[in-house]
């Protein structure tokens, strides 16, 4: 835990201050987080049971959803004052996500699936341009994650085992080295083993690329590899009522 | 090397690809569809134009007082019978108007295998004229000189076998198998008719005087029992008819049309009805314009129905697409995005359908056109599509893309419910 910095040396990249959130529609889930605050190059795990509310916190980070009170800090962009579209391009340009499953579209090519936020940030796309090309950073990057990308080259992502599905996940989250990876359960379906060798080669690259990660899981036992593990109930209130 | 910016077109392909039988099926039926619509429109233009080109150069249809439609069927066209016959005075009183440039005598009711038999004059085809103007011309043979000459249309040359010189015997009635025939008057083929494409193809041609030949020893349509006049004895008679169904007349200034038109409506000694070509060809298609709404119309929904079949296609693939929807949210796609991903979808696919559609038409024209000039007599031009049918297409791809937003509209909603929540 020795690379726990204190926040005046390093400036947050995420801070949540009075966040109100309420499912649209039938559904009676509502989310308040009073102050949430990530610092720059850190590693935090977010553990809660299921339903505690860690998908909802996950896509008002991500600006998926807009909470209706509150201010949502990024990279110093107050994120819930800006348009829709502008929220999704910020996505776009300082997001890596991984999901927990089905993290690919199955019909496209490994490389497609890597390339594919490049088409929506065009300062990722400068960057991954920068060291040779896209296509080249795409094969370096799922190389350095333990795949053979000329030996995958005929197979669609379909054809792939559910640990290099989330290899490849990882690749698309990192290419073009946005700030903060965000990864929501995205090893619970492999093996303990298979677990820890994942987090390394995402933290390891993470890590040469400068970004934040953030994760939920309901393993609490990956904490060790973090900076920090956080209860989300700790920094969120969530109620669920049952419908009127 | 890839190009990151054409990622996201590529995978809306390799997705369609995925789904790739039941996109081609989707494409399929609106193919059809669009084949029938257009189709109804072909056979539409076409049978209005093979009417039109029937009759031309004739000023007055002069006939029985009768609707001018039913006396325009019966007299050019060949479809029913006439109510009644115009004796030969009164055709005589109309050929002395000073107007009249040139007047051919019709007389129908006898058949020979289902063709019909026309009794005129050598006069018919000289002045009788089809599309634009063309007179008659014979394929082979001689127009008739002895009375018991015939000159046939092609179809009744090709559907008979007939040659120059071949005998034939006129049936009495017009029904395609008949009873009663003129056994003892036979003709002989004089002369085959090139092909029209009206019904004069369908048609024995003889003289007037052939006609009153046979039926000299008949009375109210049978043979007059115990008395039979020899085929060498008729020769030697006077063969005056003493009535037709109908005649052409030409006028030697079209300014006297109305004026002889009104004059022979009002002609005291005998009912008679003149119409005008032209215009008894608009009453008609007045009356058939309702039959053929109502089969546009039923093409139209059929074109409906196909677009229908095509939301129902993306709308039963939304489920399983959600997940596809959400990768996309997270990778920093904006739900306007995926909305244009799947009306584009709706739109080329309905895209792909309209030019398949108008390619399987055209192949089916030239297929067909032959046969069914052959057997309906129905001459279909293989033209462009004209403006208005370019127009009717342009439409259905529009529609496509709007009935397109109907699933991308609930995509979009979906998207924005499902958050970061990839469902399977």
């Amino acid at each position: 835990m020795q690379r726990i910095a204190t926040d005046a040396v390093v400036p947050d990249v995420v801070r949540m201050s009075g966040i109100r959130f309420r499912w649209p529609g039938a559904r009676t889930f509502s989310l308040s987080i009073d102050d949430f605050a990530l610092p720059r190059g850190q590693r935090v795990l977010l553990v809660g049971p299921s339903g505690a509310g860690k998908s909802t916190f996950l896509s008002l980070l991500c600006g998926i959803v807009a909470p209706s009170a509150g201010r949502l800090d990024v990279l110093g962009t107050d994120v819930t004052r800006l348009s829709n579209a502008a929220r999704d391009r910020f996505r776009a340009e300082h997001f890596g996500i991984i999901f927990q499953m089905f993290n690919l579209l199955p019909y496209g090519s490994i490389l497609d699936n890597v390339l594919l936020p490049l088409s929506f940030a065009r300062a990722r796309r400068a960057r991954a341009a920068a060291k040779g090309s896209a296509e080249a950073e795409a094969r370096r990057l799922l190389d350095s994650l333990g795949l053979d990308a000329t030996e995958l080259d005929g197979h669609s992502a379909a054809n792939l085992s559910v640990g290099q599905q989330q290899r490849v996940a990882a690749a698309r989250a990192l290419i073009g080295g946005p700030e903060l990876i965000v990864a929501d359960e995205p090893t619970s379906a492999l093996d303990r083993d298979r677990q820890l060798a994942f987090l390394d080669l995402l933290f390891a690259e993470a890590d040469a690329a400068g970004a934040s990660v953030i994760m939920v899981s309901h393993e609490q036992e990956l904490g060790s590899l973090f900076d920090r593990v956080l209860r989300l109930d700790e920094i969120a209130v969530s109620e669920r009522r049952a419908a009127a | 090397m890839i190009a990151p910016r054409l990622v996201v077109p590529r995978l809306a392909m390799q997705s369609l690809r995925n789904r790739a039988l039941t996109a081609s099926l989707t494409v399929l039926a609106i193919a059809f569809s669009v084949m029938l619509l257009l189709g109804v429109e072909k056979v539409r233009t076409g049978a209005r134009q093979s009417f039109a080109d029937t009759i031309s150069g004739t000023d007055l249809i002069v006939g029985a007082r009768s609707g001018s439609i039913q006396l325009l069927l019966y007299s050019v066209f060949r479809i029913g019978n006439a109510t009644n016959n115009v004796t030969w005075k009164s055709y005589a009183d109309v050929a002395k108007r000073p107007e009249v440039a040139w007047i051919v005598p019709l007389s129908l009711g006898d058949s020979h295998h289902g063709f019909r038999v026309l009794g005129t004059t050598p006069d018919y085809f000289e002045h009788y004229k089809y599309r634009h103007g063309q007179t008659l011309k014979l394929a082979s043979g001689a127009p008739f000189r002895d009375l018991f000459d015939a000159v046939i249309g092609a179809d009744v040359a090709q559907a008979l076998g007939y040659h120059v010189g071949d005998p034939i015997v006129v049936a009495h009635g017009t029904g395609s198998v008949s009873f009663v025939e003129h056994v003892d008057k036979p003709f002989r083929v004089s002369g085959i008719l090139a092909k029209t494409g009206t019904p004069v193809d369908r048609t024995v041609h003889v003289s007037l005087e052939a006609i009153e030949a046979i039926h000299v020893d008949w009375q109210s349509g049978i043979p007059m029992p115990g008395q039979s006049i020899s085929a060498d004895e008729v020769r030697n008679m006077h063969l005056e008819p003493k009535a037709i169904t109908a005649a052409l007349v030409g006028l030697k200034s079209k300014l006297a049309t109305f004026k002889l038109q009104r004059a022979i409506n009002e002609y005291s000694q005998e009912p008679l009805s003149a119409l005008i070509p032209g215009a008894a060809l608009q009453e008609l298609w007045g009356l058939v314009g309702t039959a053929e709404t109502a089969l546009s119309v039923v093409s139209a929904m059929v074109v409906a129905t196909a677009l229908l079949g095509m939301v129902t296609m993306i709308l039963t693939t939304l489920n399983e697409r959600r997940r596809e929807m959400a990768i996309l949210r997270s990778v920093g796609a904006r739900p306007g995005t995926i909305l244009g991903l799947l009306a584009t979808e709706a739109g080329l696919l309905t895209l792909a359908g309209v030019l398949l559609g108008v390619v399987l038409l055209y192949a089916a024209l030239g297929l067909l056109q032959p046969w069914i000039d052959r057997n309906y007599g129905l001459h279909l031009d293989i033209d462009p599509p004209t403006q208005r049918e370019w127009l009717t297409l342009l439409t259905i791809v529009v529609a496509g893309f709007l009935a397109g937003l109907l699933p991308a509209m609930r995509a979009y909603r979906l998207s924005l419910a499902d958050g970061m929540t990839v469902r399977t």
